[in-house]
């Protein structure tokens, strides 16, 4: 049911951040149950009767206090062991960004995203550079490299079915990248409160095949460039 | 000082002196519970327009009219804002800390009545300001609880001129009151306790609230130096949060965050001594672990300080920055297992008796377990890369506040309410109040988490302009369902409240059999509180002591023990 709700990861990295999600699910859903149920049973159990006295326990001796300070013990364990698996998958999304085989400049204003591609001499500042609104397109099983920054206020660039989500910040500029497992078009959504438009501030990932990447590329970038 | 004076003047005073400008510590208590009752209206009716808009976003909103983007942002910022700092602090800090603390270490008043009076007073303006902004023209604050800069720093971006100043003013004007009703707090709980009464015999209320007050304290600072730049930056030309002329709108987000994640404590500490008191009375045995407990709190309540960045692991800092804070986030779970599993370890072989308080504590503890563990997938960097700023996100706070303030506040109404007003309430409806929003509450959130699972973001006015959350859409009409019934559900509270209030059995002194000292004066209490002062021999939860008499001893009750503690 709920593994059904996630869109479909079609990223190198969606699959890490996944399983830390599943990781996490199964430690606190273990300690969720357990909780839950000894609160329950106890509430139903322990319910006074006639004239039962409760038990007189402080909880203040060591013996006494063992009872809740090994489960808590228990619970640091597997916060270290979450704490860990999530440094890995952080480090691969957010750490150093491999080698990049594409690149494009991502400026998000209220409330567009607007992608700019470099030109044929690979320079993403000349005055021969194409830009698209709205419309991302890239190849599959390329790593590529996204420079993003904002003319106005925060924006979040948030693409679900890649895992990757990343504020836009005006002043900065901003690297992200990902490389995409399988051809489609994806919703990019904005996911930090921008103002009026914010929900409306849509756009996509169009994922090609290399063919039609490279057919796309000769149509939209390559004759646009050379023709200015 | 004046304490004496201040009293004299109180009982020689008409009525505008005895339950307006009171010094009064119950009075003043009341106050501010009847402003965060008014502001919980406006909070509450808030969510009923958000949610209808979600779930039904074509249709016009019944009683109300259709709403437009712009109001729909500002409808979110007006409920955060107002559910946390106009009623969650002054409900739970300014209402139960104002009322209980001098009555539970056995003084007469506040240390400082005067400030306290002031503090509710400069609550109330600002409450004033915050209402106003509404009828300011371009119209009310709309960037959010938040107030993430730039937008909300240049009038261009939202196009909210006056509505945003006025949100700022109101927002420091909060702060000034719960600076001056913190500083109260804890010179209280420390200086004014009863002959007898140290530390580790505390109420854990007591505890609670004064934990709170010192979080509050020493987080503020910065975000009051934020909301001035902010201030500035808007109507004096300056340029803090701007990125053009040499800002930095990061620095907003650690200025706010570093008071707002030790903001969660403030509100949270608070319902979890409500609930701590009234699990032992309703149990009859002593809290399991006092000590485990404070010394828990104490480690939260430090941890709450360095925790700030995992509301901004995506924002942009440096991604080096997102393991280290992580790690102390994560480890926050530790104390607050230990608060848990000390609460449940407190039912074992108890004497249960499920009334009204004791079903509102349950019910905090049940759900906030849920808002506890949801917590780790945000704290972990690497799935709060996709859980941040989703609807999992508002899932999860509203699992950790709504326990505390309304779960807590409710059991804390219905514990302390024949103290208060000299009579019971009706257990049937409370018992109808506490399920009927149970189930309300658990059938709005749930279906909240599986948005955010699907990757929705919040803030989001429409769900359909997007194709991949039209299929989530469903789940935000159950939502709504829910939270209408969960308003509606408020409805048998209300009546037990106005007619126990004048036609409940009268209550005794102490009703609930209960130990401390707030249940050995009269119900309501007089003024002053305790003649002679109260001499405390023993700790607050001595039930079903083996061998004694009854099954509750009061903390000033004077037995062979305690006469030779004390040396008679």
């Amino acid at each position: 049911m709920i593994a059904s709700l996630f869109p479909q990861s079609v990223s190198t990295f969606g699959g890490e951040i996944d399983h830390v999600f599943w990781m996490i699910f199964y430690i606190v859903g273990f300690f969720f149950i357990v909780a839950e149920a000894l609160l329950v049973y106890f509430a139903i159990r322990y319910r006074r009767g006639a004239q039962t006295r409760a038990f007189y326990n402080r909880g203040n001796t060591r013996r006494e206090a063992a009872w809740v300070l090994v489960p808590a013990l228990i619970v640091l364990c597997f916060d270290l062991g979450i704490d860990s698996a999530g440094h890995r998958a952080w480090q691969l999304v957010k750490g150093t960004p491999p080698p990049s085989q594409v690149e494009v400049k991502v400026t998000a204003k209220q409330f567009n995203w607007n992608f700019t591609y470099p030109d044929a001499a690979g320079k993403l500042d000349s005055s021969n550079n194409v830009t698209l609104e709205n419309e991302l397109h890239v190849p599959v099983g390329k790593v590529v490299r996204l420079t993003l920054s904002s003319e106005d206020v925060i924006h979040s660039f948030w693409v679900p079915n890649l895992r990757l989500k990343q504020d836009v910040v005006p002043g900065r500029k901003i690297i992200a990248w990902f490389e995409a497992t399988k051809p489609g078009r994806y919703e990019i959504a904005c996911s930090e409160l921008c103002g009026f438009g914010h929900y409306s501030m849509r756009g996509e990932v169009i994922v090609h095949t290399p063919d039609d990447y490279g057919k796309w590329r000769a149509e939209n970038l390559d004759n646009k460039s050379a023709s200015n | 000082m004046n304490v004496k004076s201040a009293e004299h003047d109180e009982h020689a005073a008409g009525f505008v002196r005895r339950y307006i400008f009171s010094v009064d510590h119950k009075v003043i208590a009341k106050q501010y519970m009847a402003l965060s009752a008014v502001m919980a209206l406006i909070g509450g009716g808030s969510s009923y327009l958000i949610r209808w808009q979600l779930a039904w976003p074509e249709t016009s909103i019944p009683g109300w009219g259709p709403i437009g983007p712009d109001n729909y942002n500002a409808l979110i910022t007006l409920h955060g804002t107002v559910m946390v700092f106009f009623v969650a602090m002054p409900f739970l800090l300014g209402g139960f800390g104002n009322y209980l603390i001098p009555l539970m270490v056995g003084a007469d008043d506040m240390a400082f009545p005067r400030l306290n009076a002031m503090s509710f007073w400069t609550l109330f303006a600002a409450s004033a300001v915050l209402i106003a902004s509404f009828f300011v023209p371009n119209g009310p604050a709309a960037a959010g609880w938040t107030s993430y800069v730039p937008l909300s720093d240049k009038a261009v971006y939202t196009g909210v001129t006056w509505g945003q100043n006025l949100w700022i003013l109101a927002v420091a004007l909060e702060f000034a009151s719960f600076l001056m009703g913190g500083v109260n707090f804890l010179v209280t709980g420390l200086n004014l306790r009863a002959r007898g009464l140290t530390l580790m015999r505390l109420p854990m209320l007591v505890w609670m609230e004064m934990t709170a007050a010192v979080v509050f304290l020493l987080s503020v600072g910065p975000l009051v130096a934020g909301a001035i730049m902010l201030l500035l930056d808007r109507v004096a030309g300056t340029s803090f949060f701007q990125p053009d002329r040499g800002g930095d709108p990061i620095l907003w987000e650690h200025l706010f965050w570093f008071f707002g994640h030790p903001e969660v404590y403030v509100v949270a500490l608070p319902g979890f001594g409500i609930i701590l008191e009234v699990i032992p009375v309703f149990t009859r045995k002593p809290i399991f672990g006092y000590s485990m407990i404070v010394y828990s709190t104490l480690a939260a309540g430090l941890l709450s300080f360095i925790v700030w960045a995992h509301h901004m692991f995506v924002s942009g800092m440096d991604p080096r920055l997102a393991s280290p804070f992580s790690i102390t986030t994560i480890m926050i779970s530790v104390p607050f297992a230990i608060i848990v599993f000390a609460m449940i370890a407190s039912l074992w072989k108890g004497a249960i008796n499920l009334a009204s308080p004791m079903l509102f504590a349950l019910g905090g503890l049940a759900t906030f377990i849920i808002g506890g563990v949801t917590g780790i997938f945000l704290g972990s960097a690497a799935s709060d890369i996709y859980m941040h700023g989703t609807y999992f996100v508002v899932a999860h706070f509203h699992y950790t506040l709504f326990p505390v303030l309304f779960f807590g506040g409710f059991a804390g109404m219905y514990f302390w309410f024949p103290k208060m007003f000299g009579r019971m309430m009706n257990e049937a409806l409370g018992k109808i109040h506490f399920w009927v929003s149970f189930i309300a509450f658990n059938g709005v959130f749930i279906p909240l988490f599986l948005v955010g699972i699907g990757g929705s973001p919040r803030r989001i006015y429409e769900l359909s302009s997007y194709e991949m959350l039209k299929p989530l859409q469903p789940f935000h009409v159950i939502a709504t369902v829910f939270a209408i019934i969960l308003l509606l559900g408020q409805i048998p509270f209300i009546v037990n409240f106005f007619y126990s209030m004048v036609r409940g059995p009268v209550a005794e002194k102490n009703p609930w059999h209960a130990n401390t000292l707030e249940w050995t004066v009269s119900s309501p209490p007089k003024h002053p509180n305790f003649s002679p002062p109260p001499r405390v021999y023993r700790d607050p939860y001595e039930y079903s002591v083996p061998g004694a008499a009854h099954d509750w001893i009061a903390q000033n009750e004077l037995d062979q023990q305690g006469a030779q503690a004390a040396g008679r």
